[in-house]
């Protein structure tokens, strides 16, 4: 059942991005941005982990999560050491998106010549 | 803002604004959104799938599994970057494979592809989140910002 909530999830948030492009016509980048901190929002209100407990992956791989785990790491840390944990544990979750965007980035061009 | 350009237009240009506004083509909204709702979807079906498996497996739970999940997609999108695959995949998808934290990686991944010709140090490491680098300025402030909110309401008791 939960692939079939990721699906559709997973969908929707894609269908509010390409309506962010076509109708408001926002470049990719101002659409994800606004992605981005949408999430953080509502991770902020407490309500992006409910909706990871529902859809899972269809909640945790388009990038408003990112917004949210940025959030939660920071949440996580804070309650340890307060206002200074809020910047040290920022990335504490999310840290797999971007070392792997980063890794593979160089992995990948190493492997491959760029076309056209 | 458009209309404050407008202003300072001429009528010929004010004209002609009009003009190309009503030959400009219609974006077809309704497919689009079909067509970024299944792709979007089943790379999120996918996701879901690597999910099971790495729980099943490898012992995640369900709170950390999206961390492994989201490299081994990445780790994907590297593959069908390199092979020239993504950038079709994308013109058909449109939102449905940039939304997903695939889109992120390919514009990571082919921006360093791309540059690869500026040397490694300058093209690859420089250029790199050229165009991801929004994403994770304004993701990570915004956070700063919600997190720093919310644990000072906790720490006066408000929460």
């Amino acid at each position: 059942m939960v692939f079939v909530w990721s699906f559709l999830v997973g969908g929707l948030i894609c269908v509010i991005g390409q309506i962010m492009l076509d109708i408001f016509k926002l470049t990719p980048g101002h659409t994800l941005t606004t992605l981005v901190i949408s999430g953080a929002i509502l991770s902020g209100f407490g309500l992006y982990d409910k909706l990871i407990d529902f859809a899972g992956a269809g909640a945790s791989v388009p990038i408003t999560s990112f917004g949210n785990s940025l959030v939660q790491g920071a949440m996580q840390e804070a309650e340890k050491h307060g206002i200074i944990g809020v910047v040290t544990g920022m990335f504490e979750i999310t840290s797999s998106g971007i070392s792997s965007a980063i890794i593979f980035g160089v992995l990948g061009a190493i492997l491959f010549k760029p076309k056209g | 803002m458009s209309n404050n350009k407008k202003k300072n237009l001429t009528p010929t240009q004010q004209d002609y604004q009009s003009f190309a506004k009503d030959r400009e083509v219609k974006r077809p909204v309704v497919k689009n959104c079909i067509r970024a709702f299944i792709v979007g979807g089943s790379i999120c079906t996918i996701g879901q799938a690597i999910s099971t498996f790495y729980m099943h497996f490898f012992k995640f739970t369900e709170q950390n599994v999206a961390n492994p999940t989201v490299a081994t997609l990445i780790f994907i999108t590297m593959l069908l970057t390199g092979f020239g695959v993504y950038d079709h995949f994308a013109q058909f998808a449109g939102a449905g494979t940039a939304v997903p934290v695939t889109g992120f990686g390919n514009a990571v991944i082919s921006a360093a592809i791309e540059h690869r010709t500026e040397g490694f140090v300058l093209g690859v490491g420089g250029n790199m989140f050229k165009l991801a680098g929004s994403v994770i300025a304004f993701g990570t402030f915004s956070a700063f910002v919600i997190a720093l909110i919310k644990t000072l309401l906790i720490q006066w008791g408000v929460l």
